[in-house]
């Protein structure tokens, strides 16, 4: 099994506290995996050291993608090699066309057509005659502008992408279309590292990592680490192992 | 002697056509017929062609042209007025006195492009006085071009009054080359459910100086109005904007909001106005100044952009 990210002792600090304690972690080529655990484990901190977004400098360990070391590379830099997020809570682009929005992530694939567009609005189930011309901005609910984020997502074709809780503010009807959208990004070749609450995605992956604390508690089977953590760790504690051990 | 004033003229007007479609503006809208529009260069009329409902009037005077423009009682002028002012020499001046009636129940919209691409040393003024009449529906969108050298000044100065039941909507934007120094003056009286919006949009850079004063006044009852600012500026320029909205009538409502941008050693002040003395009136604003949101930026490099690009599309899209 060859693996597209390696993690070692991944160390982050903010405001001088220290918020990831050593991650180690692997996910594979077109792995689905996620990342669980309760708030304010470090998942979204993980996500954001990933991507190296400013103020997420890395204090320690090593980032190793498809065998080399990013840690030091800006977001810039890390995209062209084929690593995005999508965030927890996307960002409004005033007088951004959906279009244009969705089109930026293509530019390194040489472009996009308007089939493509559409294709990307349809997977995340919206209509791309009603879509494609409005603007990323305030006139666009939580749910939809998550939507238009995703499908930005797959407009670029990532080797990696790193989606942070893409199930939270979307109706639960349409769970189902976000665990589907995950496996179209596989099919076409990408990994996935989905940081959820929902069982629903959990189960749709290939592998999941319980984070606690600022480090990865254990990983393995969804199924199993999803009924590891409700087990032990709920309600959480806040100590580095579960106490419920008997 | 004839024949080369006619040959000056026709040159004119082909570079007048150049600088407009430079501009933005659609240039075979200029010469069909069955569109009202005037194009002004310097203070020479190059064409001016009025259709059915619209009665245009125009005197050239020693800087400038006097233009009284009356829309007729009732008329819905379907196709957009089309209207071009410039001044192709890197000097000069240019002065415009605008008259503007849309009379009881009808409705036009002006599109209006003015075009400076070579401008070193020049002044534009526009004094416009506009009545917008009974149930009468104005749309007004101007779109400048100014050149890279930034030599230029733009003073429009405009009063406008809305009467009961009409609505007023304009548009200004500033957003290719260099702004130089524009002083925007607006004041507008509304009328008894008169609904007014405005709309300023400037990119200033180098050592541009924006000064935009917008002031609505909501004398009747049920008039509603917004004032919409959005500014970027980058390098060393400055900007100031006062935006004042006064509510002295039951149920007036108004809105002032400005947004503005800065990067390098720009310096903005905004200062939204509110002055209510009715108890029924009611004036919201917000006013932010900030650099560019951040996780805008980053979402962008996150899709391989590098943060120049970033900001570029952010603020262009702010802008659009
Ligand atoms: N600038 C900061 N300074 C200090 N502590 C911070 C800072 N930013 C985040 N934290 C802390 O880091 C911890 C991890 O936060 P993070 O957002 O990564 O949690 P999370 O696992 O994504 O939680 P959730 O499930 O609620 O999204 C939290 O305890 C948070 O309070
Ligand atoms: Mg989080």
């Amino acid at each position: 099994m060859s693996y597209i990210l390696t993690l070692k002792n991944l160390e982050l600090c903010r405001d001088g506290k220290k918020i990831l304690r050593g991650v180690n972690l692997e996910i594979g080529n077109q792995e689905i995996h996620s990342i669980i655990g309760a708030n304010g484990a470090g998942k979204s901190t993980l996500a954001y050291t990933l991507m190296g977004l400013q103020g997420y400098e890395k204090k320690g360990g090593s980032i190793i993608f498809d065998g080399e070391n990013i840690a030091e590379l800006s977001i810039t830099e890390r995209a062209r090699k084929g690593i995005t997020l999508a965030w927890q809570e996307p960002a409004r682009f005033e007088g951004l066309k959906v279009r244009d929005y969705l089109a930026i992530g293509a530019r390194g694939n040489g472009g996009i057509t308007e089939e493509e567009l559409k294709d990307a609005l349809c997977k995340v189930d919206l209509n791309p005659e009603k879509y494609l011309d409005r603007e990323v901005g305030e006139a666009l609910s939580g749910g939809e502008r998550k939507r238009i984020e995703l499908a930005s997502i797959i407009t670029m074709k990532p080797r990696l992408a790193i989606l942070d809780e893409p199930d939270s503010g979307i109706d639960v009807v349409s769970l189902k279309e976000i665990v589907s959208l995950i496996r179209a990004l596989k099919e076409n070749g990408s990994s996935v590292l989905v940081i959820t609450h929902r069982e629903e995605i959990a189960a749709a992956s290939d592998k999941a990592s319980l984070m606690c604390e600022g480090s990865i508690l254990r990983s393995g089977d969804p199924m199993e680490i999803s009924e590891f953590f409700k087990s032990r760790c709920i309600p959480c504690d806040n100590r580095v192992y579960p106490l419920k051990e008997n | 002697m004839a024949r080369t004033k006619l040959d000056m003229i026709s040159k004119e007007e082909e570079d007048m056509t150049a600088a407009y479609a430079a501009a933005g503006g659609n240039s075979e809208v200029l010469h069909n017929h069955e569109m009202s529009s005037l194009v002004v260069s310097g203070n020479k009329v190059l064409s001016a062609n009025g259709t059915e409902g619209i009665v245009l009037e125009k005197k050239e005077t020693e800087h400038g042209v006097d233009i009284k423009m009356t829309i007729k009682k009732g008329y819905k002028i379907p196709l957009p007025v089309h209207l071009c002012f410039g001044l192709i020499p890197k000097d000069g001046i240019q002065e415009i006195q605008m008259d503007f009636v849309a009379e009881e129940d009808s409705e036009v919209e002006l599109i209006a492009h003015c075009t400076f691409p070579n401008a070193v040393k020049v002044i534009h003024k526009m004094d416009a006085k506009m009545v917008i009449g009974k149930n009468a529906s104005v749309k007004y969108t101007e779109t400048h071009f100014h050149g890279p050298h930034g030599g230029i000044q733009v003073l429009p100065k405009a009063y406008v009054k809305i009467e009961e039941g009409g609505n007023y909507s304009t548009n200004f934007s500033l957003i290719s080359g260099r702004v130089g120094f524009l002083e925007f003056d607006y004041s507008v009286d509304a009328g008894k459910d008169s609904i007014c919006e405005m709309v300023t949009k400037v990119y200033g850079k180098a050592d541009d100086k924006i000064r935009i004063l917008e002031k609505i006044a909501l004398n009747g009852e049920n008039a509603r109005s917004v004032i919409k600012s959005r500014l970027a500026i980058t390098d060393d320029a400055v900007s100031e904007f006062r935006g004042i909205t006064e509510g002295h009538a039951a149920m007036a409502r108004g809105h002032v909001d400005c947004m503005e941008v800065i990067q390098g050693n720009a310096k903005a002040e905004a200062v939204p106005i509110v002055r209510v003395d009715h108890p029924l009136a009611k004036v919201t604003h917000e006013a932010a100044i900030g650099c560019v949101d951040k996780k805008e930026v980053e979402t962008l490099m996150a899709r391989g952009l590098d943060e120049d690009d970033a900001i570029d599309i952010i603020v262009k899209g702010m802008l659009a």
